[in-house]
């Protein structure tokens, strides 16, 4: 990456390329700043008083009381296990789902495979949120409503994961499945042991992407779930936010750092990785 | 040998086909059948009417105004979405000092819910002590401006909160498509003399192409789905501005139980995306190879 | 299992649900009645608390009765969620929902009348407030038991007051004299203005701070049976009038829409020194405004005036018999003179039966915080919410042009008769 940004330096480094270079610093530190404001709002509210939501003041007294309350006002704690059940789920469904067909579509043409593949196709456009009132009619009629199964199944077979993991598993060299065929193995263990392992950057990349999508989603569990049973966080925070007696939003605040900090922390600990399981899975 | 290759592939195909077909196929069809229906009432069961609800759609102003709201929300949110998303990347990606820092502020909008998000946005479109207010007042001297309580600047509020959650998530794509540039292409380019700008557009742009059909696909997306800030910061007010497509399905189906309206509702946005589909994939066909 | 499952999970995350439920004896669980009760609240918080005890409190005098409280969050929410559940075949029992969903339940054929329910006599019934049995009654039965109920009243900040020469203690009495106060109480910097006279909220349910103003001037929204409304009479259009130059004529109230949600934290930032809203925010308004504040009826127009507003007790047609016998008694453990009492002192509603005004508790109470009575005075000149069949659209058609008309996006009279024109093309079906 270096050698590359060397690479872009202008060679002249004329006064034209340095302001050039100066604008674009200032351009892309406003966008930043733009874009982590909001986070750097939610800490300033979360940590001082209601009264300094709106006041900002550097000598600001500190407290941590809008957590505490934050915290006892919602069961969090039961929200985050339903989120992480949830999140668990869907990605272990989604993984195993789409390894399958992916692996089924990436082999070969068999019959109706065009029309299969653009069947699942279908699914990148029509999202399961779109179509909300049906699914919602299906997830009567099988008894699902209020649970957190019902929250994960239109979801579990996906087609961005289908798509992505046949792209994969068909850069894997013919030969090496020849080979392991030679040895023996049989289809599901060819899968196992030469596909998947090559594919591992795919895996995490599009993990990452689901883990991050679910943990966050909200339109269609608000419609689907009615008790703090099987309530995800979001939600959890929606009906928790939406009081008839105004907005409070140094609680508010508590609540969305409190609800966003596991992925939060997760994504600063392993950002550099998450990049580059992008790169390597050729998802670009 | 082929035929059994042909029952292996259905095999493994099956768990996923079965619910795709439970819950995209099944559902996109039986939204059609159930438009021709009337909304079932208490002891009134669903009566089939033909055509009527869509006949009736057509003359409700807020069908119109909701896809004339979309339309201009999916044409403002998918360029700037993308060309912000890029230009991120490009920064990211080269030698703008403090880069780690950036891609860090970039994607957090990412891991943020956007229904914990919209509560903040709402202090920083408030009139006067909200936070653009008191930024733009301490810039420029502007008065209050009521951001999302004024038809105008509604949906534009809307537009920039959707966007603000969305480029983030697109520049790991670009990110990862332009570290995967052989720096060698650059060098070489250099070395014949070319300007930066030349390389970017001669160069780079065209190696990024398949990264932003997928990223337009994605995007297109979001500009019919990305809905939560609108149910949590307008419910589709002031006046309907900032009701989009799905939102009014979904206060159809959920907020005024009128099934027939929200499956009606759907078949159109069914339309859409299909329209939509095909034009990309028409597309798509010619610049990369899909199979 | 149920039960088991719950109480494990239930542990672990220590809700207040599964408190209750390890209170409860497991025998209760298992041989008596069960009645699932849907409560608008967000989960936590005290009225979570206030409801648990309560809860509680009725199993102890009951054994063999359970209730299982569900805290749905908002009232729309709380609503959405028991129709969809009605529909999944998984209704609650007893919930308390919106008074002006009335009609919207009965269409739903979801509700009982409590009328024809054993245990229910009509001294019971007629022991609650007339201005709160309003929405609660049509075709000569009672669909809805007054519980979590409110009024719109007027906010004022004294020092503000003091500061532009008013007399703290005196609140604008007619529409008049809320002008005058609010021209008086605008404080301008150039062209910025630093603090707005009044602030009438907008958004979301415009409808109901506005029914403020028609019942002011003297004109009803729609007749009792739900099946029509009036809102093309030249006076709502004229209320509306009054409203809209509020902001354009005489400046002294913000332009646009007025968020509900930040209504308040307007008020503790002293950018608005009179404010509507709900006597429901009493107890928020006292913990958090730095300054001395007031509580009054709302000016009077015509005639002094206010809509009701708030969650009645419903019973549901899924509940066998002996469940309908339980939310009797339960409905009435609520609403004995001294839980009622308790209940307004704690929240901030209003009482609802004039007896529990006549407790010691609260009589004690109102002699300490005068402003806690204001919401029962006005109860005398109150009317019934807005509430009509098709209930969530019918509203919206007026909500869209009341924002359209304050967003200076339609005239008064147009946006009126435009909102009159679609309640009349969605109620057609409900007068034959």
């Amino acid at each position: 990456m270096s050698a590359q940004a060397a690479s872009m330096a202008p060679d002249g480094s004329g006064l034209l390329a340095r302001l050039v270079l100066w604008f674009e610093t200032a351009a892309a530190w406003f966008l930043g700043i733009v874009w982590i404001a909001p986070l750097l709002y939610a800490v300033w509210a979360a940590i001082h008083p209601t009264g300094y939501a709106a006041r900002f003041e550097l000598l600001a007294p500190l407290t941590l009381s809008n957590f505490a309350a934050a915290w006892d006002a919602a069961p969090f704690a039961r929200y985050f296990l339903n989120t992480f059940i949830l999140v668990t789920m869907i990605l272990g469904a989604q993984l195993v789902l789409c390894t399958l067909a992916a692996f089924a579509f990436a082999r070969s043409a068999f019959f109706g495979s065009q029309v299969l593949f653009a069947l699942v196709l279908a699914q990148l456009m029509v999202m399961p949120d779109v179509l909300l009132v049906e699914n919602y009619r299906t997830m009567r009629d099988l008894g699902l409503v209020d649970t957190i199964v019902a929250i994960g199944l239109p979801y579990m077979a996906s087609a961005f994961g289908i798509f992505l993991l046949r792209q994969a598993f068909k850069q894997v060299p013919k030969e090496l499945e020849e080979a392991a065929r030679v040895e023996g193995l049989s289809t599901l263990a060819i899968l196992w042991r030469v596909y998947v392992p090559l594919a591992r950057p795919t895996y995490i990349a599009y993990g990452l992407t689901s883990v991050s999508y679910h943990w966050n989603n909200f339109l269609w569990p608000l419609v689907i779930t009615n008790t703090v049973d099987t309530r995800p966080v979001t939600v959890g925070l929606s009906v928790f936010a939406s009081t008839d007696q105004g907005i409070d939003w140094a609680i508010i605040s508590a609540a969305t750092l409190m609800s966003s900090a596991p992925l939060l922390v997760a994504f600063l600990l392993f950002q550099r990785q998450f990049v580059q399981s992008f790169m390597r899975a050729g998802i670009r | 040998m082929r035929s059994r290759a042909t029952v292996h592939a259905w095999l493994l195909l099956t768990p996923a086909l079965v619910l795709l077909a439970a819950f995209t196929h099944w559902p996109a069809v039986a939204t059609i059948w159930h438009s021709l229906f009337t909304t079932p009432r208490g002891n009134r069961p669903a009566r089939f009417i033909g055509l009527e609800n869509y006949a009736d759609l057509l003359d409700d102003p807020i069908f119109w105004q909701s896809l004339w709201n979309n339309a201009i929300y999916a044409a403002a949110t998918i360029p700037l979405s993308i060309v912000i998303a890029l230009a991120m990347a490009l920064w990211v990606n080269a030698r703008i000092p403090g880069r780690t820092a950036l891609r860090m502020a970039y994607f957090t909008p990412t891991v943020l819910p956007m229904i914990a998000v919209a509560n903040l946005w709402l202090f920083f479109y408030t009139p006067d002590y909200g936070l653009l207010d008191q930024v733009l007042r301490g810039l420029f001297g502007f008065g209050a401006t009521n951001w999302i309580g004024t038809p105008e600047t509604a949906l534009g509020a809307m537009i920039v909160v959707a966007v603000w959650k969305e480029a983030g998530f697109f520049m790991i794509f670009y990110l990862a498509a332009l570290q995967a540039i052989p720096p060698s292409l650059h060098e070489a380019a250099i070395v014949e003399g070319a300007s930066r700008a030349r390389i970017f557009w001669r160069v780079t742009l065209p190696l990024l192409g398949p990264t932003t059909l997928f990223i337009l696909v994605n995007a297109v997306i979001n500009a019919f789905r990305l809905i939560d800030h609108v149910v949590v910061m307008t419910r589709g007010g002031p006046d309907n501005a900032t009701s989009l497509l799905l939102f009014y399905i979904y206060q159809a189906g959920f907020r005024f139980w009128d099934t027939a309206l929200a499956s009606t509702l759907t078949v159109v946005l069914l339309l859409i995306l299909a329209a939509l589909a095909a034009i990309q994939f028409l597309v798509l066909e010619k610049r990369v190879h899909y199979r | 299992m149920k039960l088991t499952r719950r109480t494990i999970l239930g542990t672990l995350a220590a809700t207040p649900l599964a408190a209750s439920a390890l209170r409860a004896p497991a025998v209760h669980a298992q041989a008596g009645t069960e009645i699932v009760f849907n409560y608008p609240v967000a989960v936590g918080g005290p009225i979570t608390r206030l409801i648990d005890t309560l809860c509680t409190g009725f199993q102890q005098e009951n054994p063999g009765i359970r209730v299982r409280p569900v805290y749905a969050g908002s009232y729309q929410d709380t609503l959405t969620k028991t129709l969809t559940a009605l529909r999944g075949g998984e209704p609650p029992h007893v919930a308390c929902l919106l008074s002006a969903d009335m009609f919207t339940l009965i269409d739903e054929d979801a509700v009982l009348a409590w009328d024809d329910l054993p245990g229910v006599d009509r001294a019971w019934i007629a022991g609650f407030y007339p201005g709160f049995l309003e929405n609660s009654q049509t075709g000569g039965k009672t669909w809805g038991i007054p519980f979590q109920r409110s009024t719109i009243v007027l906010y004022w900040n004294k020092d503000a007051f003091r500061a532009a020469g008013l007399n703290p203690d005196v609140a604008p009495a007619n529409w008049a004299q809320q002008i005058e106060f609010a021209q008086r109480l605008t404080r301008r910097e150039g062209t910025n203005v630093s603090q707005w006279g009044i602030q009438i909220p907008s958004s979301g349910f415009p409808y109901w701070l506005f029914q403020g103003l028609t019942t002011q001037n003297d004109v009803r929204l729609m007749n009792p049976e739900g099946t029509q409304v009036f809102y093309g009479d030249p006076k709502v259009a004229e209320a509306l009038q009054y409203w809209m130059d509020l902001a354009t004529r005489h400046r002294v109230h913000p332009p646009g829409i007025v968020e509900w949600g930040t209504t308040p934290r307007d008020f503790f930032e002293k950018k608005v020194a009179m404010m509507w809203t709900t006597t429901g925010n009493l107890t928020n308004v006292r913990t958090n405004a730095s300054f001395p504040f007031g509580v009054g009826v709302l000016p009077a127009g015509r005639r002094p005036g206010s809509p009701t507003g708030g969650g009645n007790i419903y019973v549901f047609k899924a509940a066998n018999p002996a469940q309908r016998e339980a939310a009797v008694k339960f409905a009435k453990y609520l609403t004995t003179p001294e839980r009622a009492a308790q209940w307004g002192i704690d929240t901030g509603y209003v009482a609802v039966t004039p007896a529990a005004w006549e407790t010691q508790a609260m009589r004690t109470y109102v002699a300490g915080f005068p402003a806690a009575a204001v919401a029962r005075d006005q109860l005398r000149d109150a009317v019934a919410e807005l509430s009509t069949h098709d209930n969530q659209r019918v509203t919206k058609a007026l909500n869209d042009n009341l924002e359209a008309a304050l967003t200076g996006r339609k005239e008064a009279a147009r946006a009126m008769q435009d909102a009159q024109t679609e309640a009349d093309r969605l109620l057609r079906p409900f007068r034959r």
